[in-house]
C-alpha cells in the first residue's frame, strides 16, 4: 500500500462514495451545534419534513451569546431567542445540549474535546470556523455553513472535494516563556493568512509532539487564520491519555478496539505532502500582532513596521490602513505600546493550562493603573471549577482581574463584553480584524502569559524578563 | 423542496422595475432565526402604512389599500408578474423565502438579478424570463381581465394565457431536473441513502464506539 498522510487516512475511511466530478460523499461522525448558525438549519428540516439522520451524532452547547457576568440575565431579546431556539430544537430532536447554567456548558471547541464528543479518527463538523481545534486529537475537524449544517443533520454526510496536504514541521524545542500560541502566530506570520488555503494542515516535529494536548488545540485552533479549513496532529500517547475516561470516550472492549484503530492515526513514513513548511522552535520569541490581520505579527522585540519599507504597493496600503486603524506610529517598539484592556479567554486560550500560565504571571502583582478592565473568562464550567479548586480565581481577583462565567465573551463582541472605539486590548483570542472585539476596538493577539504580563505592566512586555 | 411541474394560477402584477431585496423583505426581518414565516412581511413597506418590526403582530396593522396584494381580486395569487431586474440588491435568501411563504410559486419578469435567481431555484420558486414586449402584453391583459390566470408548464417550458396564446421560455437543464423532481442538495444526497446505510453498517462493526449514544 502506498504511504499515506494522516489526512489521507482520515479522508479514505470516511468516503461513502466518490463522484465522477471529483467530489466525494464524506461521512460525518460528529456534528457539534451552537445557537448562532443552526436555527435556519433546523427550520429547513422542519419545512421539508425531514428527520435527523442520526440524532445521536449531533450534540450542542450554547456559547456565543452567553453573557459572562450574570448568565441568567440576557439583555438582548434577539440573543435570548437564539439561545431559546437551540434549547427547543435540541429538546424536540432528543439532542444532548449543555444550556446556560449547566456546569459543563462552555465554548463549543472547548467542550467538544473536554466531553469526549470529539475523538481521534473522527470527522467532526460545526457551524464555526474554529472547529479545527478538535484536530489536535488526530481528527478531521472543520467548520461548515448553515446549509451544510442542515445537510449533515439530514444525511450525516457532506459533498466535499479533498484538499491538498501541507505539513508544518516545527523542529527543536520552544524556549522557556514561549508558548504554543506564539508558535502558531509565528507560523501564520511566516506563511500568511492565505498560506494554507486549499490545504489541510498537519503539525509535526519535535516541538509539536512535546506540546501538551491543550497546547496542540491552541495550534490547531488557528489553522483557519493560516487559510486552512482543518489542521491536525498525529495521535500519540498524550492523545490517548487525554481521551481516556472522558464521558464520550469508548469504554471496556470498545476502548481496546479503539486503541488498535487509533494506532494508525499518523502519516506514514514517505507519505507525500503537497507543501512543506519548516520552523525552528528555538528561534520563536513571544509574539504580538500589531495590525488588523493575524499575519501582521512580530516578536516582542520588534518595532511597528514602516509602510515606506514595503516595496509592494498593495502591501504598503495594507500596512498604512492597519496602522491608521490601530493608532500606531511606525518604528514604535512593541514594548512601548500601552494597553487599556486585557482579555484572557476564547476557544484559543481558555483552558486550564492557559489560566495557570496567566495566573503564574499575575501572582502577587496588580494590574497597572492605566488598565481599565482585565477579563478572565474560562472556556467551560469545568475549567472554571478546576481553576477555582486551584485558587487561580483568587490570584486573578487579588490582582484586579475580573473572573467571569464561561462563554465566547470578548472574542467577538456579540454579547455585552466589548471594546469601546479606540480601546487597545491585549487579547488571547484568534482574530484581530477591525471591529472584531467591538466597533473601533484595537486587538493585539498574544499568549495568555503575555496578556497577563501586559496587564501588570500596562504595556506590552517580554514575559521572559522579570515575570 | 417541493417539486414544480405545472401550475395554473391567479396573477398579481407588480408594476415597478428594479424591485430590490430590501423592498421584498426589509432588513429588520433578517434577525429572525427562521426561514419560514416571512410571508406576512413580504413587500412590508409597500403593503402596510406603519413600520414593520419582527415581533409585531401583522394582523392588526393598517394596510395600504393602493398596494395590489391588498386588493380583493388578487387574493390567492400564485403567479407574480414583475418588471426588469427583479430581486436586485443583497444576497439575502430571505427574499425568495418570503415570496414563497406568501404563496407565490412563479415569478414572471423580463430579467432577474443573478444571486436572487440562484437563491430562488434552491427554494423551489420558479423564475420565468420572457421578452419585455411579451411581459408588457401580460401586464395589459392582467389589468383588463379580473381573475386573470396563467398556466406555467416547466416540462414544456411554456406560459399559456387564458386565450390560449403560448410563450416559450428558457430554463437550464440541470435546474429544470431539480425543480421538476423537487430535488434540493439534501434530496440528491438522500438518493444515496442505501449507500450511506451500507457504509454505516460496515463502520458499526469496525468502529462501534462512533455510534454510541451521547
Ligand atoms: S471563542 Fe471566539 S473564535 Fe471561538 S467559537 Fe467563540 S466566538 Fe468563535
Amino acid at each position: 500500500m502506498t504511504a499515506r498522510t494522516l489526512y489521507d487516512k482520515l479522508w479514505d475511511v470516511h468516503v461513502v462514495e466518490d463522484f465522477e466530478d471529483g467530489s466525494s460523499l464524506l461521512y460525518i461522525d460528529r456534528h457539534i451545534a451552537h445557537e448562532v448558525t443552526t436555527p435556519q438549519a433546523f427550520e429547513g428540516l422542519k419545512i421539508a419534513g425531514r428527520p435527523l439522520w442520526r440524532a445521536a451524532a449531533t450534540v450542542a452547547v450554547s456559547d456565543h451569546n452567553v453573557p459572562t457576568r450574570d448568565v441568567h440575565h440576557i439583555a438582548d431579546p434577539v440573543a435570548k431567542i437564539q439561545l431559546d431556539t437551540l434549547a427547543r430544537n435540541c429538546r424536540e430532536h432528543g439532542i444532548t445540549h449543555f444550556d446556560i447554567g449547566d456546569p459543563r456548558q462552555g465554548i463549543v471547541h472547548v467542550t467538544g474535546p473536554e466531553q469526549g464528543w470529539s475523538l481521534p479518527g473522527m470527522t467532526i463538523v460545526c457551524g464555526d470556523s474554529h472547529t479545527a481545534t478538535n484536530g489536535a486529537l488526530g481528527a478531521l475537524a472543520f467548520g461548515i455553513g448553515t446549509s451544510e449544517v442542515e445537510h449533515v443533520m439530514a444525511t450525516q454526510c457532506l459533498v466535499l472535494r479533498k484538499a491538498k496536504n501541507m505539513r508544518i514541521e516545527v523542529s527543536g524545542s520552544l524556549r522557556a516563556g514561549v508558548t504554543s500560541k506564539d508558535l502558531v502566530l509565528a507560523v501564520i506570520g511566516k506563511i500568511g493568512t492565505a498560506g494554507a488555503t486549499g490545504h489541510t494542515l498537519e503539525y509535526a516535529g519535535s516541538a509539536i509532539t512535546s506540546l501538551s494536548m491543550e497546547a496542540r488545540m491552541t495550534v490547531c485552533n488557528m489553522s483557519i487564520e493560516a487559510g486552512a479549513r482543518a489542521g491536525m496532529v498525529a495521535v500519540d500517547d498524550k492523545t490517548i491519555a487525554y481521551v481516556e475516561g472522558r464521558p464520550g470516550a469508548p469504554k471496556g472492549a470498545q476502548w481496546t478496539l479503539a486503541l488498535a484503530a487509533w494506532a494508525d492515526l499518523h502519516s506514514d513514513a514517505g507519505a507525500h505532502f503537497d507543501a512543506l513548511v519548516h520552523l525552528d522552535a528555538a528561534l520563536i520569541e513571544p509574539q504580538v500582532t500589531w495590525g488588523t490581520s493575524p499575519e501582521m505579527v512580530l516578536p516582542i522585540s520588534g518595532r511597528v513596521p514602516d509602510p515606506a519599507d514595503e516595496t509592494d504597493e498593495v502591501r504598503r496600503t495594507g500596512v498604512q490602513n492597519a496602522l491608521r486603524y490601530m493608532g500606531l506610529t511606525p518604528g514604535t517598539a512593541l514594548v512601548d505600546i500601552a494597553i487599556d484592556k486585557v482579555f484572557i479567554g476564547s476557544c484559543t486560550n481558555s483552558r486550564i493550562e492557559d489560566l495557570r500560565a496567566a495566573a503564574a504571571v499575575v501572582q502577587g502583582r496588580h494590574l497597572a493603573a492605566n488598565v481599565s478592565l482585565a477579563l478572565v473568562v474560562p472556556g467551560s464550567g469545568l475549567v472554571k471549577r478546576q481553576a477555582e479548586k486551584e485558587g487561580l480565581d483568587q490570584i486573578f481577583r487579588a490582582a484586579g482581574f475580573e473572573w467571569r462565567e464561561p462563554g465566547c465573551s470578548m472574542c467577538l463582541g456579540m454579547n455585552p463584553d466589548q471594546l469601546a472605539a479606540g480601546e487597545r486590548c491585549a487579547s488571547t483570542s484568534n482574530r484581530n480584524f477591525e471591529g472584531r472585539q467591538g466597533q473601533g476596538g484595537r486587538t493585539h493577539l498574544v499568549s495568555p502569559a503575555m496578556a497577563a504580563a501586559a496587564g501588570i505592566a500596562g504595556h506590552f512586555v517580554d514575559v521572559r524578563e522579570g515575570f | 423542496m417541493e417539486a414544480f411541474t405545472r401550475l395554473t394560477g391567479l396573477v398579481a402584477p407588480i408594476d415597478r422595475p428594479n424591485v430590490d431585496t430590501d423592498a421584498i423583505i426589509p432588513k429588520q426581518f433578517l434577525k429572525s432565526i427562521k426561514r419560514s414565516g416571512f410571508g406576512p412581511n413580504l413587500f412590508d413597506e409597500w403593503r402596510y402604512l406603519d413600520k414593520g418590526e419582527p415581533d409585531k403582530d401583522n394582523a392588526g396593522r393598517p394596510l395600504n389599500p393602493d398596494f395590489i396584494l391588498n386588493q380583493a381580486p388578487y387574493q390567492g395569487a400564485t403567479v407574480l408578474l414583475a418588471r426588469a431586474n427583479f430581486g436586485c440588491g443583497s444576497s439575502r435568501e430571505h427574499a425568495p423565502w418570503a415570496i414563497y411563504d406568501y404563496g407565490f410559486r412563479v415569478v414572471v419578469a423580463p430579467s432577474f438579478a443573478d444571486i436572487f435567481y440562484g437563491n430562488s431555484a434552491k427554494n423551489g420558486l420558479l423564475l420565468v424570463t420572457l421578452p419585455t414586449p411579451t411581459i408588457e402584453r401580460l401586464f395589459v391583459e392582467s389589468r383588463a381581465v379580473v381573475g386573470y390566470r396563467l398556466t406555467v408548464d416547466l416540462a414544456a417550458q411554456t406560459v399559456t394565457t387564458p386565450s390560449g396564446e403560448m410563450f416559450q421560455f428558457d430554463y437550464a437543464a440541470g435546474l429544470k431536473h431539480r425543480m421538476l423532481n423537487g430535488l434540493d442538495d439534501i434530496a440528491i444526497t438522500l438518493q444515496q441513502a442505501a449507500t450511506i446505510r451500507a457504509y454505516e453498517a460496515k463502520r458499526r462493526l469496525s468502529a462501534p464506539w462512533l455510534f454510541a449514544q451521547t
